[in-house]
């Protein structure tokens, strides 16, 4: 390769991720491993009251009876869970009260990311709640949506100023002794989003929280849980950067979600953690507990993934269709390049009769990474009436990358349907020269062709962030053709 | 200066040689047609100008206003003023043809160091050209050719042809799988664009299509090659005689 060519592909190299840079800013971290004192220091951190540092412990010791799960199509090291900080945060002089008191440096990082947090700046109909490494810094609109009874708060202030609710859903949909990961988190969780929407209310703005890991050595561990309750209705985002270091990095997350009776929560994901860089090295182990419960009568789940993001990624949104007439959905897309490996796809429990699910998964591949669909359906039966359809597509670009599908339909209700429907295809050269015949770059063709492959899955997105999750599909694939 | 000009060009596909030497130039305005039977290497032709890969040249040469387009990417030939009309337009799911006309050209206003184009002004473009060559408001939302009838295929065809304005035009078989009706719409769209700067080479099976888009020269390709040039009568008497007479020379 030519002097310049390297050159060139250096400065690509860099705007690839744009938000592989980090912020400069005193941190208060726990000391590195994990054990009971840990625990207690995240919780004395937090302030919180005796029964949670108690369930936190009971998940802890839960933790050390299990084994990591070795089922899921990715490879990787063993990880030394004593060998990180569990608990980072900005050192502030005073916790701050408003936006006002925010440490400058804090918005100023979150503006580069592109998610203003002064008000006046913001994206007019978004409220965004900004996690930095452990910490909730700033929650924006706050005083708006508490006017209209809609609590949208850090997971950890929720707990000092709505304990009964907290208590009641905490731990509800996802067990803390649910699996290894969901377990961990139980034990360390640090911060995340609370959202309850009371009953008959449609939240008219969307929420949003904005994940951002930045210290070193360090796992995040989030753990957001969102109410609606009857009748209501709410849209909620998150994204998730973090920056480009050589280390591999933990992110467990756990999310439950709770719709009571005719409640609806669409809930959308932009992850786009450091995916490691062309030769596979670094990124974020992306190891996340999704789960919805469709308590209520005719409530609604959607969950959409835009998932471009991590060197590993290990999740599976799923919804525990309970209620009649319950109906879950799954919107999906997944891309990954260079080293990049996930295992990703969604549960679809039917309990309720006449409940009703959806999967639309859309898989790409390209470089040297590893893809597999994993999605199970299973009919209970007692849920007469049960449907799902379930469709999968895998797209292939070059012939160094693989793309696996592994459904699991169990039916146990004779009265139930599913379907299922599955393709893999590769980028024909035929579409590909079309395009450039048209004038367009291989990378900028490639983009178009996959956007328009991902269609279905990105027009479920809030509108806000459809054109930006567009964009994120094409930068994903630079350097996956030519 | 010519326009195109093609020199002594031999090109082989898995090893075995489909061009054999052919030598073209084309003055800028003009239209050439090239007739011959089917399998001679007229398609191969065409997407070795345009540049597509798969193809290795063997021998010869291919130049755009004298300059050669041989080392050039697909997309720096189009840019450069390429046009290839497709026998066949493939189809992309779920890119709007509108979208996809639009990317096409923001390359082009890139390449020229301009900004891209307005919305209210791409669309104010589109629709008009959309208007004149009888493409309707609801092809530009469809995906790009998904479900288009054959018809339509070639009038979006013309459609890209006419927003992208290119300096040299291939019309590949443009003919194939149009009714009468269809046919004079999309003759006439290409005669619209007829110009004193602007060169086309229309391929064709048949005379039919030549009696709408009248051209200035008239070849007769066979075996990998030109075989034969003339007037617009050439294509007539092909139309008379078949190409029995030239088959001999594809062997």
């Amino acid at each position: 390769m030519a002097a310049t060519d390297s050159t060139a592909q250096t400065v690509k190299e860099l705007e690839r991720y744009k938000y592989g840079f980090e912020t400069n800013i005193e941190t208060e971290l726990a000391p590195k491993g994990l054990n009971e004192d840990i625990i207690r220091f995240i919780s004395a951190k937090k302030e919180e009251p005796e029964w949670l540092l108690e369930w936190r412990l009971k998940a802890y010791r839960q933790w050390l009876t299990m084994t990591e799960p070795t089922w899921a199509n990715v490879r990787y090291p063993a990880i030394d869970f004593q060998d990180a900080h569990y608990y980072a945060a900005p050192r502030q002089k005073i916790a701050p009260k408003s936006l006002e008191e925010v440490d400058p440096e804090l918005l100023r990082t979150y503006e580069k990311l592109g998610i203003p947090l002064r008000e006046q700046e913001a994206l007019a109909g978004v409220a965004v709640d900004a996690v930095f490494d452990s910490v909730s810094v700033a929650t924006t609109y706050k005083k708006r949506l508490e006017e209209m009874g809609v609590i949208f708060c850090a997971i950890s202030e929720a707990v000092k100023k709505y304990p009964d609710l907290v208590r009641k859903y905490l731990g509800s949909v996802v067990p803390p002794g649910d699996n290894f990961y969901a377990c961990l988190n139980s034990a360390v969780f640090t911060d995340g989003s609370f959202v309850y929407v009371p009953k008959g209310l449609r939240c008219p703005m969307e929420l949003s929280t904005y994940f951002r890991i930045n210290e070193k050595n360090t796992g995040q561990f989030e753990r957001t849980l969102i109410v609606c309750d009857d009748g209501a209705y709410v849209s909620y985002l998150e994204g998730c950067t973090a920056p480009q270091r050589d280390e591999n990095q933990l992110h467990a997350a756990v999310v439950e979600l709770v719709a009571l009776d005719d409640a609806e929560i669409k809930y959308s994901t932009v992850q786009n953690w450091y995916p490691g860089d062309a030769e596979g090295k670094g990124g974020i182990y992306n190891f996340v507990t999704k789960r919805a419960a469709c308590r209520g009568r005719n409530s609604k789940v959607m969950w959409t993934q835009v998932e471009t993001g991590s060197a590993v990624t290990w999740k599976y949104p799923s919804c525990i269709l309970q209620g009649e007439n319950s109906v879950g959905e799954f919107y999906s897309v997944a891309i990954t390049n260079n080293h990049q490996q996930a295992d990703t796809g969604t549960k679809m429990i039917h309990i309720g009769k006449n409940t009703r699910s959806k999967i639309i998964s859309k898989g790409i591949s390209a470089g040297h990474s590893d893809q597999t669909y994993r999605g199970l359906v299973r009919i209970q039966p007692g849920a007469d009436g049960a449907r799902n359809f379930t469709q999968c597509d895998s797209l292939l670009i070059g012939d160094q990358c693989g793309a696996h599908t592994v459904p699991y339909i169990e039916t146990k209700n004779p009265t139930a349907r599913t379907e299922h429907e599955a393709t893999a295809s590769r980028i024909s050269e035929d579409q590909l020269f079309y395009c450039l015949q048209r004038g367009l770059n291989p990378e900028d063709a490639v983009g178009l062709i996959v956007n328009g492959f991902c269609k279905e899955v990105l027009q479920t997105l809030p509108m806000e962030f459809a054109v930006e999750a567009q964009k994120l599909v094409a930068i994903s694939l630079e350097g996956s053709v030519g | 200066m010519a326009l195109i000009e093609i020199r002594n060009l031999h090109a082989s596909v898995d090893g075995k040689d489909i061009l054999k030497g052919v030598d073209l130039v084309i003055e800028p305005g003009k239209v050439h047609a090239l007739m011959g039977p089917n399998g001679t290497g007229k398609s191969t032709l065409s997407n070795i100008i345009a540049g597509r890969d798969g193809y290795t040249i063997t021998d010869g040469d291919i130049l755009l206003n004298g300059q050669s387009l041989l080392e050039m990417e697909p997309q720096d030939r189009a840019l450069a003023g390429i046009f290839l009309s497709f026998q066949y337009p493939v189809e992309i799911p779920g890119v709007a043809t509108s979208t996809f006309l639009k990317a096409a050209i923001n390359a082009r206003r890139r390449a020229a160091g301009e900004g891209e184009i307005d919305a209210m002004e791409f669309l104010k473009l589109v629709k008009a050209k959309a208007k004149e060559l009888g493409v309707r408001d609801d092809m530009l939302k469809r995906p790009v050719n998904v479900g288009f009838s054959g018809g339509e295929k070639k009038r979006a065809e013309v459609l890209q042809m006419a927003l992208m304005t290119p300096r040299f035009a291939i019309l590949d078989e443009t003919d194939s799988g149009l009714d009468i009706d269809a046919l004079k719409v999309v003759a006439d769209g290409v005669n619209a664009l007829r110009s004193p700067d602007r060169s086309f080479l229309v391929i064709t099976h048949y005379q039919r299509l030549l009696s709408y888009i009248v051209p200035d020269v008239v070849h007769v390709f066979a075996g990998g090659r030109i075989v034969r040039t003339g007037g617009p009568e050439l294509a007539e008497e092909l139309e008379a005689k078949g190409y029995a007479d030239y088959t001999g020379a594809a062997a």
